[in-house]
């Protein structure tokens, strides 16, 4: 005769019952951590990033992702104030978020002003409203031809050009977000540093220089998508991007990578800021040190998501001592000609704006009617 | 009418007009709704409806997603019946039921892992056009394509159209189909004059729901179509992301609304006409 087990369907219950009665009387072996609610681009909440800080302060970030500046607005716009206690901002974006009382003021002395490896970043445009600070600058990273090696030279890339080379048609994707794009497309029509500031003339051309790069056009595409397609190689090139996202497939071995072709290149910044009545504004000022101390910008620059540059002299140091080849492979050296720094100082890099004469609608009914070409 | 057949009923009365007619009648409200700073304002303006009307690429769109949902309906309905027919007419009951199992499976994961998971058979480099330069051919471009879309498509609605169509054939009664042939129809003949004709509810239902969902889809245009051009849905999103044109998109969606019941109330006219008429 088999021996019957004294678990019955019965006791289970009984015990999961009690269990769960209990636990609320469970003493946990840590004060419970602070939540930390974070407004931000994807992977910025992620472990790689807050893990070591969470660990050190006994908080818990509480990341709400967003996919653009828009939505980032309408968010905020949308949730009573102190809802958010930190917000990471695209520069152009900072602007809107204190015109509309978003945001609070910073204290300059908190900040490593002095440390910034290029002078703009100290008084960058947006992020401050006389003599009071609103946003603190941590990150950025440059537009650019991004394509596969296989399919266009390093020579052919240098010019945006290569987006209507016969080899590639049907095989440029776009970023789905016509601001960079249209960026470009006002970059190649050589507008250079006045490429928002478009008159009717300029903007009628650029809408005619994008339409002629339609029929090269294979797709328009979300992270995920222009990820995947320039990885499989179904997309040659692609316009809208850089090495935020050739970076990481780059890292895995695709032939794919992005450069700042002759007619210049866009800048994205991103920016930290205290959410308008958060009650937890102190140790969101920590958080921001912390992201822009050495190690901070070190775990900035190695995003798992996306990596970005560093910012400070002290980041861009720690993160030659702790990844030489990061470093090298997005020319974050002292002395390299394609340095991010050297190369906004050249004037090859326009920093991202939004449209000075038209509004971003215009820009938008363009791009439906452009993808519906 | 009984009490209790109204509390019976109640509950999903209730349930319709709090998760359907009523956001439906707020989404027709905020179409009217104005957006100034990224912040909706209540208003009752003509100027979002005249704006998206009167806008080109969004009837490009409309027209373009009314195609694709077509296609997809109809390969959808051919390309299922015959499964349909072998499973409701040659098979045993239980190989019936074992099969119904398979094709309910693929809902028990992620239509958006489904979706991506065709990147690695469509791919230039993907597994049909290796296949195919085995042989000489290709290589075919099938990803961000309109036939990318209709696959996308077919991911979603091809199993539940099965299933629908070999439940409608099934039930049909097999002394008339039995009847046909004793007296003379021939197998196609009465498959077009029996077997469909009983069947034609189910049929039809399975490519109304075809078309809904395919209507609505936004995963396949976007991921296997490429945005290219653009569908109904992936414009509604557009229409969100730049300035947060909630109200713009609203009357996208009003659009959508009114085709669908329009459609939807020409189908179920046409599955139940002589029912009706009976």
């Amino acid at each position: 005769m088999s021996e019957r087990s004294n678990l019955t369907r019965r006791s289970v219950l009984a015990m999961t019952g009690a269990t769960a009665l209990c636990a609320p009387f469970v003493r946990p072996a840590r004060a419970a951590a602070t939540e930390i609610n974070m407004l931000a681009w994807y992977g910025h909440g992620e472990p790689d990033i807050v893990g070591a800080f969470e660990e050190a302060n006994n908080v818990k970030f509480k990341p709400k992702y967003y996919a653009g500046g828009d939505n980032m607005l309408a968010l905020i716009a949308q949730s009573p104030p102190g809802t958010y206690d930190v917000i990471l901002s695209d520069t152009e974006f900072v602007q809107l978020l204190n015109a509309a009382g978003y945001i609070e003021p910073l204290d300059a002395n908190d900040y490593p002003f002095d440390d910034m490896l290029h002078d703009d970043f100290t008084k960058f445009p947006g992020h401050w409203d006389g003599d009071t600070l609103f946003s603190m600058m941590v990150r950025f990273g440059h537009l650019g031809v991004s394509y596969n090696t296989t399919a266009i030279s390093a020579e052919e890339a240098m010019s945006y050009k290569c987006f209507w080379k016969p080899e590639v048609k049907g095989k440029v994707g776009h970023f789905d977000w016509h601001l960079p794009s249209l960026g470009m497309m006002s970059l190649y029509n050589g507008n250079g540093a006045g490429l928002w500031d478009l008159d009717d003339a300029a903007w009628q051309a650029v809408q005619e220089t994008t339409m002629s790069l339609r029929p090269q056009v294979g797709g328009f595409f979300d992270y995920g998508g222009t990820f995947n397609s320039l990885k499989n190689g179904e997309m040659l090139a692609m316009c809208g991007i850089g090495d935020w996202i050739t970076g990481v497939l780059e890292k895995d071995g695709a032939p794919v990578a992005s450069v700042i072709p002759e007619e210049g290149g866009i800048q994205w910044t991103e920016s930290y800021c205290i959410g308008k009545d958060s009650s937890k504004a102190d140790i969101v000022r920590s958080f921001i040190q912390y992201m822009l101390s050495p190690e901070g910008q070190v775990k900035s620059a190695q995003m798992a998501a996306y990596p970005g540059n560093c910012i400070t002299r002290g980041g861009r140091a720690a993160l030659v001592a702790a990844d030489i080849a990061e470093a090298q492979r997005t020319n974050q050296v002292d002395g390299n000609p394609m340095d991010p720094i050297a190369l906004i100082r050249d004037g090859r890099i326009h920093y991202r704006n939004i449209p000075v004469n038209q509004t971003l609608e215009d820009w938008n009914d363009f791009w439906s009617e452009y993808k519906n070409a | 009418m009984n009490r209790f057949a109204l509390v019976f009923r109640l509950p999903i009365i209730v349930w319709q007009g709090l998760f359907f007619l009523g956001p439906l009648f707020f989404m027709i409200v905020m179409s009217f709704f104005l957006v100034k700073n990224y912040r909706m304002e209540e208003a009752f303006e003509l100027k979002n409806w005249a704006r998206m009307l009167t806008r080109g690429y969004v009837w490009d769109s409309y027209w373009y997603t009314l195609g694709m949902a077509g296609s997809a309906t109809l390969v959808a309905t051919l390309v299922a019946f015959p499964a349909a027919y072998a499973l409701a007419f040659r098979v045993s009951a239980e190989v019936r039921r074992w099969a119904i199992f398979l094709l309910i499976i693929p809902f028990f994961t992620s239509y958006l892992v489904r979706t991506f998971s065709w990147y690695v058979i469509l791919a230039g480099s993907g597994v049909i056009n290796a296949g195919l330069g085995t042989v000489g051919f290709g290589p075919y471009t099938m990803l961000n394509t309109p036939f990318g879309t209709v696959v996308g498509y077919l991911t979603l609605t091809l199993p539940l159209v099965v299933i629908l169509q070999t439940v409608a054939l099934a039930n049909i009664d097999q002394n008339l189909v039995q009847a046909a042939r004793n007296l003379g129809c021939s197998p196609p003949r009465t498959l077009i004059s029996v077997v469909v004709p009983l069947a034609k509810t189910g049929l039809i239902i399975a490519a109304l729901f075809c078309f809904i969902l395919s209507f609505g889809d936004f995963v396949a245009p976007y991921y296997l179509g490429g945005s290219k051009p653009p569908t109904l849905p992936i414009l509604i999103i557009d229409t969100t992301k730049s300035g947060q044109q909630w109200p713009r998109a609203a009357v996208v969606a009003v659009m959508m609304m009114l085709t669908l019941f329009a459609i939807a109330a020409t189908a179920i006219w046409l599955a139940y006409r002589r029912r009706i008429a009976s």
